[in-house]
């Protein structure tokens, strides 16, 4: 009986070692993540057979793969399975897509550190981090069926092809679908660790580069695609923690008793920094965060005002002591020194807020023991696949489930875990109630974690032949990386450079948000070029074709933006074209074209284009919809958006004083050209967004012949600017 | 506490809630009508918009004790029975959400617009649309949605 179907356990998953895949043991793991209300899921389960520790399929030839990313909008949910669909010759028609187990040996991609392995949906890096990752596992998964369909038949596997979920021996012209295969499923001892080589060609790639429809929009568009904030649990309970808007400020309630003495009102649970409630109801809980009157102590923030801490950050960026250098190439100074121009310049950039749409939330349940925990979570996961959740309870990793769900964005503030482990302390202190903490939309923008103030001074020197010989770029801001990310210029060919930091911290809650430092950095560096290029009477494509030299992806894309935005030709009257190159994972240069209303002193975005050089391209539409995304929250952030601090308090709460960009704000249309690339495929979601500051001030130096250098562009500082 | 009963989607729904709960915590919360989405609380940025007597009206500033006198309303839920009213097909066609947190709001705006007025201009798109946010960047892809619904003659259906 050799046809006896050998299904390997769910528990049992896929680790490859030198050079063969062996199947480990993992107890405790629960995969499947359902809905609570998805009884129907439940029974659909059951009927999945394991072809691999990614991949399930059922007799009639529905298969699921796991997408091991979060998906927050960015299109993980499809481009992850699609990349392995390819690999596997798998029908895309027939596949579903879930969560996989947050299981960092089985499902991380290569974290930062060689050999290290991360889930992290951080840095645009899920499609190029998980492209090796998916493509060998899904010839892991086609190589399975094959070697099924092989001993089913008694033929060599050699001699079997595969195409569209279909296994083929040509020899007897005989075929067998993969669900058909569930029955005689054998698992070999020994899967090939595929190399690259063994890898499909991507000239015959079927999947990757075409248009397909993201799979979970549908669900987007009636309502049922869930997010962590629409789970309900029986017997759930409500959390919220008042916490003030002086980062770090120590709560005392004055009216404890009040409060407990409330309609529903299960727990007051005091943190360092807040004051935490717990009642049967959302709206009980609310109501009664209102009326918690609390003291609160100093915090380290207390005298800082950030509109008053520009002409600080001057002198610092003034001082001769060089900060901590991010990258020096041959000799600045001596540049400097024989410069016969040079130019300096400081640019501004004020905090600024992820505004997510859907504000933070979890929804934690500690078993009554206090050994087990169950998580549901938007997050864009973390170093730790566990959350903290683990180390807070002190329990082992195995006895914490995470349940991702969808995020209503994340733009970096979903890399945090801090609203997990709030909603983890509550759930404790109540178990075994599950609790569903809800940060409000204040209680999101007053203890938000902001991209940070800074202030970057650019000195330019221009040598005899008109060339820019050196170029210092002196960042002053608060958050190491934060500022200092997107200071380096790889791709110019600049002799003499040196990128800096220089430290000050003022207290104030700082994250990545979408860019990280690229967006305050290139604006200082791309506008610089621009001064430059006025300054000297160069154009400004032409000067960074110069600087491009030696860069061929590079210059294809500012080559490619200028055809499509017609470059050459004049804007029409009251109109101007602004240029700006970016590296964040693509190469992408951007060009607007911009009006101004003079006596408004209201900036407009008539068009954007960009040229594109991604490497292969997983999903064209998809990445499109990144460029035009990243684009319209770059006009937002440039054109409007601005925290302010004051006497080291929050000064924006809502979305009436902190202002998005709205529809008719938006620009007449952004268009995308790819270049062609066969190389490895590389982050989109964060190019377009630093392009956006620089095109537009860049297009307002044409327009005007004034620069454009603090952020945000209100109405007010471009008046200013303008009758300056 | 006081009893509600609520007309919503053409069913009868009772709630027990206290005086002046948020119409949007009833549908999320006590109902389980989850599609609707809460972000801002002061009706700034429609995620929760619903119709109330088919006009669009956002939930969170809306107290139960106001809507519960036989006004039908209306959620995402209630649009379709299988997510196929021509205004979800078309923002299926144009794949319009990102993150999709605040699309159930735009597209109850959107089906109100078209109700309104079948062939919007794009500039009446725009105008009528303004009032719901969303931080993903996707509106022109929510344009390009709604001009497609209006050439398949949504306000027939």
């Amino acid at each position: 009986m050799s046809s006896v179907p050998k299904i390997v356990n769910r528990r049992e998953f896929l680790k490859t070692s030198s050079g063969v895949a062996l199947f480990i043991g993992v107890s405790g793991i629960l995969p499947q993540i359902i809905s609570c209300k998805d009884t129907k899921g439940i029974k659909e389960q059951l009927q999945k057979h394991d072809i691999t520790a990614w991949v399930q399929i059922t007799e009639d030839g529905e298969i699921t793969i796991y997408n091991p990313a979060a998906e927050m909008g960015q299109g993980s949910m499809t481009a992850l399975p699609l990349i392995f669909a390819e690999e596997m010759d798998a029908d895309w028609s027939m596949v579903k897509v879930e969560f996989s187990p947050q299981e960092v040996a089985v499902y991380g991609s290569e974290g930062w550190a060689p050999g290290s392995k991360l889930m992290f949906t951080v840095g645009s890096r899920s499609t190029n981090s998980y492209y090796p990752v998916m493509r060998k596992a899904g010839a892991q998964a086609r190589y399975v069926l094959l070697n099924s369909a092989a001993k089913h038949w008694e033929v060599p596997i050699s001699e079997l092809s595969s195409n569209n979920s279909t296994v083929l021996h040509a020899a007897t012209n005989r075929k067998i679908s993969y669900g058909e295969l569930v029955p005689v499923l054998a698992m070999p001892e020994i899967i090939p660790d595929f190399s690259p080589e063994q890898l499909k060609n991507p000239k015959d790639f079927q999947l990757i580069g075409n248009t397909i429809p993201r799979v979970e929009i549908p669900a987007k568009v009636d309502g049922t695609a869930q997010f962590a904030i629409d789970i309900k649990l029986p017997n759930m309970v409500y959390g919220v923690l008042e916490r003030g808007t002086l980062h770090g400020a120590k709560p005392t309630l004055t009216n404890e008793k009040e409060i407990l003495a409330m309609d529903g009102i299960l727990k007051i649970i005091p943190f360092d920094y807040a004051i935490g409630l717990v009642a049967d109801t959302l709206e009980k809980a609310l109501e009664a965060k209102k009326l918690l009157k609390i003291e609160w102590g100093d915090a380290q923030a207390i005298g800082y005002n950030s509109q008053e801490i520009y002409p600080t950050y001057e002198k610092i960026a003034g001082q001769r002591q060089t900060g901590k250098v991010v990258q020096e190439i041959g000799d600045v100074n001596a540049a400097m020194r024989s410069a016969t121009k040079s130019y300096m310049a400081d640019f501004k950039n004020d905090y600024v807020y992820h505004a997510q749409m859907e504000p933070l939330n979890a929804i934690v349940q500690v078993s009554a023991d206090l050994k087990s925990a169950e998580v549901w979570v938007g997050s864009q996961q973390g170093v730790d696949p566990k959350l903290g959740v683990p180390d807070l309870l002190g329990i082992p990793h195995e006895n914490v489930n995470i349940h991702l769900q969808y995020l209503g964005g994340g733009f970096g503030r979903r890399s945090m875990n801090d609203f997990v482990i709030e909603a983890t302390l509550l759930a404790k202190e109540i178990a075994p109630l599950p609790v569903k903490l809800i940060w409000t939309r204040e209680d999101d923008m007053g203890y938000g974690t902001f991209r940070p103030l800074s202030l970057q001074r650019m000195t330019a020197s221009v040598d005899k032949n008109g060339d820019i010989s050196g170029l210092s770029h002196s960042v002053v801001g608060d958050g190491g990386n934060l500022v200092a990310s997107g200071s380096r210029n790889d791709h110019y060919n600049i002799p003499n450079q040196l990128v800096e930091w220089r430290e000050a911290s003022h207290g104030v809650r700082l994250k990545h948000w979408r860019a990280v430092g690229h967006g305050p950095n290139k604006f200082a560096i791309e506008c610089m070029l621009d001064e430059v290029a006025l300054g000297q009477g160069i154009d400004p494509i032409e000067l960074r074709r110069k600087l491009m030299v030696k860069s061929p992806r590079a210059l294809a894309t500012l080559e490619r933006a200028s055809e499509i935005a017609d470059w050459n030709t004049p804007s029409k009257e009251g109109r101007a074209k602004g240029v700006a190159f970016v590296v964040h994972g693509s190469l992408g240069t951007g060009i607007c074209e911009i009006s101004v209303d003079r006596s408004t002193g209201k900036i407009k975005v008539h068009q954007f284009w960009i040229a594109l050089d991604a490497g292969i391209v997983v999903q064209p539409d998809n990445v499109r919809a990144q460029m035009e995304g990243g684009i319209i929250m770059g006009m937002s952030s440039v054109l409007k958006e601005q925290i302010t601090i004051e006497n080291g308090r929050v000064q924006q709460s809502n979305f009436h004083d902190y202002q998005l960009l709205r529809m008719q704000d938006i620009p007449e249309r952004i268009e995308t050209d790819f270049i062609a690339s066969a190389e490895r495929p590389e982050g989109v979601g964060e190019t377009a967004t630093p392009m956006v500051a620089c095109a537009i001030a860049n297009a307002f130096l044409q327009l005007t012949g004034k620069p454009l250098r603090h952020l945000p562009f209100t109405p007010d500082r471009v008046l200013q600017v303008l009758n300056s | 506490m006081a009893n509600f009963t609520l007309d919503i989607n053409n069913k009868r729904h009772e709630v027990e809630v206290a005086n002046g709960t948020s119409l949007l915590w009833v549908l999320r919360e006590h109902l389980g009508l989850t599609g609707t989405k809460y972000s801002c609380g002061i009706a700034q940025c429609g995620a929760c918009t619903i119709h109330i007597d088919n006009k669009p009206m956002k939930a969170c500033i809306l107290q139960v004790d106001d809507f519960a006198d036989g006004q039908k309303i209306k959620t995402i839920e209630g649009l379709s029975e299988k997510g196929d009213h021509p205004v979800q097909r078309a923002w299926i066609e144009a794949q319009a959400p990102q993150c999709g947190y605040c699309h159930s709001g735009q597209i109850m705006q959107a089906v109100a617009l078209l109700e309104e007025n079948p062939n919007p201009t794009k500039e009446e798109i725009k105008i009528y649309m303004n009032g719901i946010l969303c931080r993903c960047g996707t509106y022109l892809r929510i344009v390009k949605a709604i001009e497609l619904a209006s050439k398949s003659n949504v306000s027939t259906i």
